[in-house]
């Protein structure tokens, strides 16, 4: 890569910019048309006869355009994301790996892809044990007892579990009133619990990075219903004293809640249902491949251990007599229901499809080649950032951008800098306990080539912040548009086109 | 192992740039008790063709290729092909939520084109970026109804979905102010006294009304919000079948529209991933739940796109936010968007006259046939049958000629024990229509003169 000084940026850039692309209603013009319907082998729908309330007459301001301005407008728009297929995407806790190209297609297979959610058990049986697979693969690969496929992504699959736990303790004379989150979590966590009805009370972390025994002591009370614990933890770090936790908790009444986001670093190698977890969930989107989708769907199954499974949501899916499978509503203890239907199915042919290609040892080495890679990351860049806790870290690294800031550099400069050497950013600014947090995780996806071009690029950065401080100040320099405005947008929002004034 | 691309040489090597011998050194702060000691219980890797012969074999065991009459929130239509064709380009399916604006603005340009097209379908002034779906898009909007009003019992019709409402108790099961319901009247729409009567009580934040309803029946939006607002409670409009805005009108008197799009080209696919939306006016943003996408400014003055009024999101406010919700369903949304933009201004229509007139034709034939019909109120594409014989009977001779008739009622409304819903798309063959009611008709007795109505239209 040719080094970029702010001289030779705009010609450089000039490279990268492309036309603008107009909105579609920018684009638009009355008359034209992408579609055609087959004619109808019906007579013709009498309006005022079937509707007499009347009709609307128009959708003003809807799109007309014709097939290939479509074709060209969503392919241009697709050229200005970055994605995981055009390079390392070290998102920390967003575990941004490859998307196999054959999970796509079998998701697609019109027995799958087309089925309806509400046909008679006996003609969805395919669908049925392909869930029931996954439940089994999840329960085996988490070592808990029982699946439900149901929650739509991570941040619902915690309200599952939270509402789960409520409904154990309601049932064994009390509910509690609390639930402790340490400080180091996913801002979903305490939404969760607000939303299951619980209030939330912070639990420090101590110097290593990880539960604060102490304040765990003092904090789990008879008034605590559960410790929702991400381990390992938003820093990467396994929680070693998780025997301690799950027993302190334990015997004060209350449940161990695991947030699985970062299960991709355990697979195979360690089981949550083998150090005291109650309930966890995982993300398909994270741990096992589904795509990201530009920030959905995602799926986010609930794992718990037995004495938990009558709390589950409906339906559960369970062997019928004549040895198919049926659906199971009639669970007075249940929570109820989550969602409509059975959760976001298509991700689940997904998963199971990841789950086959790779098999047991396939899992377990993909589990540490990720541990490999954030490590190297980590050895590599430790002479250039600052690594706030020593303590040893498995699929993600957490640096801050304390060296930088002496010059005025923040770890939102960093981060809009390595867009210009072709990288999509890490993770910025989280964990909160960490001041100009780095939170880099890079995937069992990226060969050492690829993580060796990120290295060079993060130096090279760490030293434009010594040298040339104000040109890491104001990326990035090489995109179609430069840092946008977001105070301004959030003071006058603007969320949706409008035509122009006539006149 | 085919996913990843390091040889073992390269992994031996960067361990030893680690200085370590064995990859297990990586994991020994893991302590002892905590690490699986044995491989994992599942077999072992397998080949494409081996995977693509099980998935294949899966599919076959779901009825593909049958004629299916079930809709109830889940509606075959149409996919346009060129939908497949886009969204599988990796640079919509692999990427990330679109927090790096400078390198997202496809994602981020398409969003707030999906925001605008829900807007202009719904009258109402702003949408939001997607939620789950339409079932927690409505527990969301009545979650938002209670913090808007300060009140905080909840009125749903009952003819709104079941599997809705039930997701909506689960999520206000720990919120104070309960739940109620009200009912609906022979003709199928809301039962306007019974509504009336329990709003008198003040104490209600939204009613939540869909339409077309679960029986397909086409609600009054505006005698609806009259009554609501009449009492301080806000509207929140359930749309469950989207395609249905193409041609009746929009919910412009309600507070909040809560949408599901699947109806717009995202695949019936067992019930997911759809994509929900929000959408409410102005007024009321701040207090929306999901994200939104704005236009915003860069240095050099030109436009771009950026998610915007995070403060309410809980990765800012925790604990306070609006929502625990983290994701949207962007790459639904998008199937939704080219949906809408593949038919347009005059397509939607046409394409939803087309749903009226099959719905209407099945309609026809089976009065003619002796079927009794419920809810005579103007209906979309689903309509009510209460057919003389079990539906058991029905739905084995149905399936033998490769047909999934409609959905049994029984389960969820004990009074419609043996009535079926059935779904009437534009896909729909005449040939499967008619089988369709024949099969329910069987043991009815056929009434001469709607018989010869009927042939008048043949």
């Amino acid at each position: 890569m040719p080094e970029i000084t702010p001289e030779n940026t705009p010609a450089l850039a000039a490279t990268h910019i492309q036309s603008d692309e107009p909105l579609l209603f920018e684009i638009s013009s009355p008359g034209k048309r992408a579609w055609q319907l087959p004619p109808l082998d019906v007579p013709e729908a009498d309006l005022e006869l079937l509707l007499p309330a009347g009709t609307r007459d128009d959708i003003a301001g809807f799109p007309e355009l014709s097939e290939i301005e479509l074709v060209r407008h969503y392919t241009r728009l697709s050229t200005w994301n970055y994605a995981i297929d055009q390079g390392l995407y070290p998102l920390g806790s967003c575990t941004m790996k490859y998307n196999s190209r054959l999970n796509e297609v079998v998701a697609r297979l019109e027995g799958l892809a087309e089925g309806h959610p509400l046909q008679p058990a006996a003609v969805m049986q395919g669908a049925l044990r392909l869930m029931r697979r996954l439940e089994a693969a999840l329960a085996e690969i988490t070592g808990m007892d029982a699946v439900t496929l149901q929650p739509a992504a991570g941040a619902q699959g915690e309200l599952t579990g939270i509402l789960i736990i409520r409904a154990c303790l309601a049932a064994r004379g009390n509910p509690r009133a609390k639930i402790l989150i340490p400080d180091s979590a996913h801002g979903t966590n305490p939404a969760t619990a607000a939303i299951a009805g619980y209030r939330v009370e912070n639990l420090r972390s101590d110097a290593r990075g990880l539960v604060e025994l102490s304040s765990l002591e003092r904090l789990m009370d008879e008034s605590v219903a559960a410790l929702m614990l991400t381990n390992p933890n938003t820093l990467g770090l396994f929680e070693e004293d998780i025997h301690r936790i799950a027993e302190l908790v334990h015997a004060r009444g209350g449940l161990l809640y695991m947030d699985g986001a970062n299960m991709n670093a355990l697979v195979g190698r360690a089981r949550p249902g083998d150090f005291g977890v109650d309930v966890m969930h995982l993300n398909l989107h994270k741990t096992f491949s589904t795509p990201h989708g530009g920030g959905g769907p995602g799926a986010g199954p609930v794992a718990v251990k037995s004495f938990l499974e009558p709390f589950l949501p409906v339906p559960r899916i369970v062997e019928g007599e004549a040895g198919g499978l049926r659906l199971e509503t009639d669970r007075p203890a249940s929570i109820g229901r989550v969602r409509a239907f059975f959760g976001n199915f298509g991700m689940f042919v997904r998963a199971l499809a990841y789950i086959l290609a790779n098999g047991s040892d396939g899992l377990k080495q993909t589990t540490d080649d990720a541990v490999l890679n954030a490590n190297y990351i980590r050895q590599q860049l430790e002479d250039s950032y600052a690594l706030p806790y020593a303590t040893p870290s498995l699929h993600e690294c957490v640096f801050s951008d304390r060296l930088q800031a002496r010059q005025g550099v923040h770890t939102g400069d960093i981060a809009k800098r390595l867009m210009d050497y072709g990288f999509h950013p890490y993770t910025v600014s989280f964990p909160l306990i960490v001041p100009g947090a780095l939170m880099i995780e890079p995937t069992e996806s990226e060969s050492r080539e690829e993580l060796d071009r990120f290295i060079a690029a993060m130096r090279a950065i760490a030293r434009e912040a010594e040298t040339a401080p104000e040109l890491v100040q104001a990326a990035p320099h090489r995109t179609r548009i430069s840092r946008l405005d977001e105070a301004a947008a959030a003071r006058q929002p603007v969320l949706r086109w409008q035509p122009k004034a006539q006149g | 192992m085919r996913y990843l691309p390091k040889s073992d040489v390269i992994r031996r090597e960067m361990l030893s740039t680690l200085g370590l011998e064995n990859v297990d050194q990586l994991f020994a702060h893991i302590p002892e008790y905590c690490r699986l000691r044995r491989p994992l219980n599942l077999p072992a890797g397998r080949s494409e063709p081996e995977i693509l012969e099980d998935f294949r074999a899966l599919a076959e065991d779901n009825a593909a290729g049958y004629a299916s009459f079930l809709g109830a929130g889940a509606y075959h239509h149409f996919r346009p092909v060129l939908i497949e064709a886009l969204i599988s380009r990796g640079e919509w399916f692999t990427a990330y939520t679109p927090y790096q604006p400078e390198i997202s603005q496809g994602t981020l340009q398409s969003i707030f084109e999906f925001q605008t097209m829900i807007c202009q379908l719904t009258g109402m002034e702003v949408a939001n970026a997607s939620m789950y779906d339409g079932s927690t898009a409505m527990a969301e909007a009545a979650l938002m109804a209670r913090r808007l009003t300060g009140k905080s019992a909840l009125l749903a019709a009952r003819s709104t979905h079941p599997q809705y409402r039930e997701v909506l108790a689960t999520y206000l099961q720990h919120q104070p102010g309960g739940l109620r319901e009200f009912g609906y009247g022979e003709s199928g729409a809301v039962d306007a006294e019974q509504l009336e009567r329990e709003l008198r009580a003040g104490d209600v934040a939204a009613v939540l009304l869909q339409s077309p309803n679960f029986f397909g029946t086409v609600e009054d939006w505006e005698a609806a919000a009259r009554l609501a607002h009449a009492h301080g409670a806000l509207l929140v409009a359930v749309i469950a079948e989207p395609v249905s805005l193409g041609l009746l009108p929009p919910p412009a008197a309600a507070d909040i529209v809560a949408l599901e799009a699947q109806g717009f080209g995202i695949p019936v696919g067992f019930g997911g991933p759809y994509a929900g939306v929000l959408a409410t006016r102005q007024k009321y943003v701040r207090s929306l739940p999901g994200r939104l996408v704005g236009e915003a400014r860069d240095r050099q003055g030109r436009r771009g796109y950026v998610l915007t009024l995070a403060t309410r999101e809980q990765h800012i406010r925790r604990e306070k936010a609006t929502s625990n919700i983290c994701t949207n369903q962007a790459l639904c949304a998008l199937m939704a968007s080219i949906f809408m933009a593949v038919y347009g201004r005059e397509g939607l229509r046409e394409l939803a006259k087309q749903n009226l007139a099959k719905a209407d034709y099945a309609a026809r034939a089976f009065a003619a046939a002796g079927v009794e019909l419920l809810f005579p109120a103007p209906r979309f594409h689903e309509l009510v049958a209460r057919p003389r014989r079990p539906l058991a009977e029905i739905e084995a001779e149905l399936l033998a000629a490769r047909i999934v008739p409609g959905l049994p009622l029984g389960p969820w409304y004990g009074e419609l024990e043996g009535a079926a819903l059935i779904c009437v798309t534009e896909t729909a063959t005449r040939d499967a229509i008619d089988k369709l009611a024949a099969a329910y008709a069987a043991g009815a007795r056929r009434p001469a003169r709607q018989a010869k109505e009927v042939s008048l239209h043949t």
